[in-house]
């Protein structure tokens, strides 16, 4: 059931040609795909690295967040149209009910944005995530006991988004929208004033679990992630961890929904990721 | 045999050309770079007689070009340091915990009125408008101070004289007229004066102002796309300018590639384009990247206001105002990066925003690119050339020799393979004077000015 849909033919792809589509059936194009789909993995991962790293001293570029951003969420439509965001999420094994995984599917359809429902992926809070920087890694780290399901990739949402609004002489409509934020979060915990948007955030970061690949049932899955080096997703550990405490990147993030209590701060264990296996990567991409 | 006309290199290395050259050759290995010197800006007023560059040290260099000489014609226009000042300094946000850099984002010269030149030039959130003026004489023979400035004792004066005006050593004085702050919640990225000469514009990722020159507690907001929801944003504010001789129309673009041309009588908030110039998407190019090199890093009108110019990664375009579908010209400026998009995306080249020129006559468009190369297209023959910007290929008057970047096939002496180009040199910043065929090249912290010489005049 998985295989069809994963494997389907989809649009006409930057990573491949138009010939090779057609051999789609084929062991050939079995292979073109999966190895397409890899990168486009890589792409995400990439990309979420680059939205989490935040320079210390300045606000970050916003026309160059709202481009990354707005990659993440095209990468994640279309994983999400061929099924593989979904099947990614199934091998991390949050548990989902069935009824969960159609308003999952439906929310992603229509990205619209209502009070309640988990929204599209934004690059909210990482504009400040300067000085909110460590609220956002609690954000990452708190979990929730009743692991929500709603696939959607949801803002990352932690608090004052967008922080732009250092101007109390300019704008005060925004300070209002400031507090309006931190008002819907608030919560009785430690992380509870992120505890509404921490199961969204759990799904954004949920697809990075394959360094702690929980054995599945679907060989196909299995085989996909079988040889992805993992230690490519310690590189944002290591460089956040150069400027300061040591801190749970996204890809710890599952380790401590499984543990379902506090989360583990501590960092992965291995410092530098193997370049050499980035190089490997990025020369699939290339095509070099 | 051919009549093209080659650059002459007039290599002028600006103020603290002992200081630059002492880095380059104390540190030459390394090439190494003081981060503050990189120039951030560069911009020749109105005549072409000044050059303004700003650093993102927060410095402002201006240069004067010398009057042409008769007895050696080889030294016309040579362009020398006629002023330094600190432009902005940096500071501290203490509400987010964010330093403001002090680098210039932008100068603007506002058109000539008397003898003073004024200029406005921008950080990320405060713009200053500075008076430079000329002081070449001074009064002598007060008659209540003597000649350092000392009161005299009253009794010791006798006589009674006028003050008269003698010639001193020319100085240069540069004042802050003006400083308009507190507008901008987000970074400036542009600022342009109007035609009025009396309003200007300073734009930010989300929103536009308006200012009047001579009041600064005060700005008109005259384009906000910030979404009510900040999670809804996709996309923002890169570039904007005004008409040049049309007050009422000015034009913003977007990440996305759109072009907008806004008229301000219609409404105050000028939220709803008079026209929108869109290309639609190559569906056969489409790719997780088709989006960022879409981005247009810089918009210019022509001078002629008919036409608009416009940078995205990998091109340049040339749109008529008149007809927003499509652009009418569609340059190439390094497709060889189509497929190394990957790599310029990881190592975040993608997002340079590069800046675009026109010439006086609106004939030749020019860009920067890598590797200290910038392209210029001639819009009637549809020739383009590469050009390098560099020390080492360049001895002051010497011819530039076209280079040419090799992207696999049949490789010439002297190509550059697309692997060996050094994406740590890029000119973003360019700028051509507004009469003459001279051009102004910013290479990290060089500053390059080249001019055009007939052939006909070499050898």
């Amino acid at each position: 059931m998985r295989r069809k849909n994963m494997f389907s033919k989809g649009t006409k792809r930057k990573f491949s040609d138009a010939g090779e589509e057609a051999a789609d059936e084929s062991a050939m194009g079995l292979k073109m795909t999966s190895s397409y789909t890899l990168q486009r993995q890589s792409l995400l991962d990439m990309s979420l690295i680059k939205l989490q790293l935040c320079h210390m001293l300045v606000e970050p570029n916003l026309c160059r967040s709202v481009l990354i951003a707005n990659t993440v969420r095209q990468i994640q439509e279309e994983m999400t149209q061929d099924g593989s965001w979904h099947a990614m999420a199934e091998a991390i094994g949050v548990g989902q009910t069935p009824a969960d995984r159609l308003e999952a599917t439906e929310v992603l359809c229509r990205p619209m944005v209502r009070d309640q429902d988990p929204k599209p992926f934004s690059v909210i809070g990482y504009e400040g995530c300067h000085s909110e920087e460590v609220v956002v890694d609690e954000a990452l780290c708190s979990t929730t006991p009743e692991a929500h399901t709603a696939y959607m990739s949801s803002s990352l949402g932690v608090g004052p988004c967008w922080q732009g609004e250092g101007l109390s002489e300019v704008d005060e409509d925004e300070e209002e929208d400031q507090q309006d934020d931190c008002g819907s979060r608030s919560g009785g915990e430690d992380g509870g004033r992120l505890a509404e948007d921490s199961r969204a955030t759990e799904q954004v970061f949920g697809t990075f679990e394959i360094k702690n690949p929980v054995t599945s049932s679907d060989p196909a899955l299995e085989e996909l992630f079988s040889d992805v080096d993992a230690s490519y997703y310690d590189l944002d550990t290591m460089l956040t961890g150069m400027q300061g405490p040591p801190k749970m990147g996204p890809y710890d993030l599952l380790e401590s929904l499984s543990s379902h209590g506090s989360p583990s701060i501590s960092s992965t264990s291995s410092c530098r990721s193997d370049l050499n296996e980035l190089d490997h990567i990025m020369e699939i991409i290339v095509g070099s | 045999p051919c009549r093209r006309a080659c650059l002459r290199a007039l290599l002028s290395m600006g103020e603290d050309a002992d200081t630059r050259k002492i880095n380059h050759s104390f540190l030459r290995d390394h090439n190494y770079v003081t981060e503050a010197d990189i120039i951030s800006t560069v911009e020749f007023n109105q005549t072409g007689e000044l050059l303004a560059t700003g650093d993102k040290g927060g410095r402002v260099v201006i240069f004067q070009r010398e009057p042409e000489g008769k007895n050696e014609p080889y030294c016309q226009g040579e362009y020398n340091v006629y002023s330094t000042f600190q432009s902005h300094e940096p500071e501290f946000d203490y509400l987010k915990s964010l330093e403001i850099e002090e680098k210039i984002n932008k100068i603007r010269w506002l058109p000539q009125q008397n003898a003073a030149h004024f200029l406005l030039s921008t950080n990320d959130k405060t713009i200053k408008l500075w008076k430079v003026s000329e002081r070449d004489k001074r009064p002598e023979g007060y008659n209540l101070k003597d000649e350092d400035g000392r009161i005299k004792d009253v009794s010791t004066v006798t006589s009674l004289q006028v003050p008269v005006l003698k010639p001193m050593d020319l100085m240069v004085e540069v004042s802050p007229r003006r400083v308009f702050a507190n507008a901008h919640t987000y970074h400036v990225n542009s600022i342009s004066v109007n035609s009025d000469c009396e309003t200007y514009m300073s734009a930010d990722d989300l929103r536009i102002n308006l200012w009047h020159l001579a009041i600064t507690d005060r700005s008109f907001n005259i384009v906000d796309i910030k979404p009510a929801n900040m999670e809804e944003l996709m996309e923002v504010i890169t570039a904007a300018e005004f008409h040049p001789y049309h007050c009422n129309l000015f034009v913003y673009s977007s990440s996305k590639g759109s072009l907008r041309l806004c008229d301000m009588r219609a409404a105050a908030l000028c939220d709803k384009h008079a026209k929108l110039f869109e290309e639609p998407e190559d569906p056969s190019n489409r790719s997780f990247f088709s989006e960022i090199i879409s981005s247009i890093s810089d918009v210019k009108f022509s001078h002629s206001g008919r036409y608009l110019l416009t940078r995205d990664y990998l091109t340049v375009k040339v749109w008529d105002l008149n007809m927003e579908n499509k652009p009418i010209e569609t340059y190439q400026v390094h497709d060889y990066l189509r497929s190394k998009l990957c790599s310029l995306y990881e190592n975040d080249c993608i997002f340079d925003k590069f800046e675009c020129a026109w010439n006086g006559s609106d004939s030749v468009i020019m860009t920067g690119a890598y590797n200290n190369f910038f392209r210029m297209f001639d819009r009637n023959t549809k020739r383009d050339v590469t050009l390098e910007a560099s020390r080492e290929s360049s001895k002051p008057r010497a011819v530039l020799k076209p280079r040419r970047v090799c992207a696999g096939g049949k490789r010439r002496k002297d190509d550059i393979s697309v692997d060996s180009l050094d994406f740590t040199k890029k000119i973003l910043h360019t700028a051509w004077h507004p009469a003459e065929n001279i051009i102004a090249i910013a290479a990290t912290n060089n500053l390059y000015i080249f001019q055009d010489k007939v052939n006909s005049e070499m050898h």
